[in-house]
């Protein structure tokens, strides 16, 4: 097993949709999405964001886009107008998912 | 027909760089410029200034910028589509033409949307038994009728494309999509049917790449943004449309910024929920089919883009006054700057407390340590902290105790903790707290109107 910093692999952003916060994650080329789409699973972003993210983790694929979205519920404090968070809209979260250190298999070349 | 038209996102929000239109219109050519003015709770904004001034109600800064860029406008045969005109439209018509008559235009057709504003018809649509329930929640809307501040159904491009075909050259319009503003010039000029919905979908997804501005040509990029040129000066994106549905998505050649795949692609995934299904009221669109081909010099290709047919309903955005909020910084610096932050954030909620104030909610945050990622910031020692700028917000449905929350920040600098600084500018004053109350109302009970103002 080797550990992959996923912001070696991927970038993204993250807006928000009500109190909930997307975070898209893009991979950089196909190897990159393969190790996402196989590791990056809504149950790890779930632990990763624990007392930041109080609801349920969706995931969905975009391989089109080498791409996972993340619906995080109940993790902006009420969201929009009503959240007294200094991040809201939850604009610094997708930078907060890239510091996750993914554990993969190494694969002999 | 035209075998291609270019359209030019004029700003990601109302508030975006003010001379962003300016340039998209003489920094290279174009056929249409798109800006959308509103965001989830500006509607209550506009309806507080309609209700004090029946002529106010639309984005105030759309007259001036018209005067600046309608010349311009004039001589390259260049639309402008925006939904700038709030709960007034017609006044934003009105206000257009008069400037227009100021600088010496000679002739100006003004197509105006209206119908989108419910909020006077509330009771009739309720008692056709359409409750209007929270699409979060589920609670139906008689809880907050009587503090409702606003209540606009989201049209979609399809009264825009009538405006047009009524000959205007500026459509204004209350609650739009923000998609539909880029869809519409794409329906008129190449004549796609309301069935078309692959076609609708491609002009929706061009849409959602153009709505933020700049962040799908380099803005807020979490790629490598350090080697994009010159933001200072970063082109704001342009949709090239063929009539088959592919987009291009560019921007001017004498511009800063990047068009890439893989700046388009991080502005498809923003604010998005289910990838599927991106719902509109003219289509649903599949961002799973999308496809983008880099085709190099700030230019990608968006291409075989499926949809759906729409839904029955149009999403209703309404806002409500629900309490009163405020929020105030102080800022300490080394040595100890967190524990000293904390122990005036102790002594402040003491006081407020000893002052028996009621609160729904107080958050304490500490800027330069972990207000953006909480745990999973970088634990730090106190001696590697320079500075931490203490934040604390407040909300309350009784506004003396957000007010006198306000007055409490100051005393801190001379009655807490030592080396504090960063207080200039007063105090903090309660804002209102506006909500958002997202519902779905049948179409057949609401229907767009379409009027002609010419000059």
């Amino acid at each position: 097993m080797k550990k992959i910093k996923l912001t070696e692999i991927a970038h993204g952003r993250s807006g928000d949709k009500g109190d909930a916060a997307n975070i898209g994650i893009i991979a950089y080329n196909d190897e990159g999405y393969k190790i996402i789409s196989k590791y990056l699973t809504a149950e790890r972003v779930k632990k990763h964001f624990e007392g930041i993210c109080l609801g349920k983790v969706e995931r969905f694929e975009l391989p089109n886009l080498r791409a996972l979205n993340f619906l995080l519920h109940n993790t902006l404090g009420g969201g929009g107008t009503v959240s007294l968070k200094h991040d809201a809209q939850g604009k610094t979260l997708a930078a907060a998912l890239l510091r996750i250190e993914i554990e993969v298999e190494e694969v002999n070349e | 027909m035209k075998d291609k038209i270019r359209i030019a996102s004029g700003q990601g929000f109302w508030g975006d760089l003010i001379d962003a239109p300016y340039h998209q219109v003489t920094k290279g050519p174009i056929d249409y410029l798109v800006m959308d003015y509103l965001a989830e709770v500006t509607m209550s904004i506009l309806q507080k200034q309609k209700n004090k001034n029946p002529e106010l109600g639309y984005a105030r800064d759309i007259p001036d910028l018209m005067k600046r860029i309608l010349p311009i406008c004039k001589e390259k045969n260049i639309k402008v589509i925006t939904n700038g005109g709030g709960v007034n439209p017609l006044s934003c018509a009105n206000a257009i033409i008069k400037v227009a008559n100021e600088i010496g235009i000679k002739n100006l057709k003004i197509g105006i949307v209206l119908g989108d504003n419910i909020l006077d018809r509330l009771d009739e649509i309720i008692s056709t038994g359409a409750e209007l329930k929270n699409m979060e929640t589920g609670e139906s809307i008689t809880t907050v009728k009587d503090k409702l501040l606003s209540a606009n159904v989201y049209f979609g491009a399809f009264p825009i494309v009538e405006a047009l075909q009524l000959g205007a050259d500026i459509v204004i319009t209350g609650r739009t999509t923000d998609t539909g503003l880029t869809l519409a010039p794409m329906i008129y000029e190449f004549g796609w049917n309301k069935t078309d919905y692959d076609k609708l979908s491609a002009g929706t997804v061009a849409g959602h790449i153009l709505e933020c501005g700049a962040q799908s040509s380099g803005g807020n990029f979490l790629g490598d943004w350090k080697s994009i040129p010159n933001m200072a000066e970063i082109g704001f994106p342009i949709a090239e449309a063929f009539p088959n549905g592919d987009v291009i998505i560019t921007k001017h050649e004498n511009t800063g910024g990047r068009v890439s795949f893989e700046t388009v692609a991080e502005q498809l995934l923003y604010e998005i929920g289910d990838p599927k299904s991106y719902i509109t009221p003219d289509c649903v669109a599949d961002f799973t089919s999308i496809k983008l081909e880099d085709l190099g010099n700030d230019r990608v290709r968006v291409y075989d883009v499926k949809g759906f047919p729409e839904t029955e309903f149009y999403k209703v955005s309404c806002s409500y006054a629900d309490g009163y909020s405020a929020s105030a910084t102080l800022t300490y610096s080394w040595p100890e700057a967190l524990t000293k932050a904390k122990a005036a954030d102790q002594i402040l909620r003491k006081r407020l407390e000893n002052l028996n104030l009621s609160f729904d909610e107080i958050r304490t945050e500490f800027i330069g340590y972990n207000a953006c990622h909480g745990p999973l910031a970088k634990q730090l020692s106190e001696n590697d902290i320079n500075e931490i700028m203490l934040r604390v917000a407040v909300r309350s449905h009784d506004y003396n105790s957000v007010e006198r929350f306000g007055k409490e920040i100051a005393p801190l600098i001379l009655t807490g903790p030592p080396s504090v600084t960063g207080f200039a500018g007063g105090r903090p004053k309660p804002s209102e707290v506006v909500a958002y109350w997202p519902a779905l109302i049948p179409k057949k009970l609401v229907q767009p109107k379409v009027e002609i103002i010419e000059l």
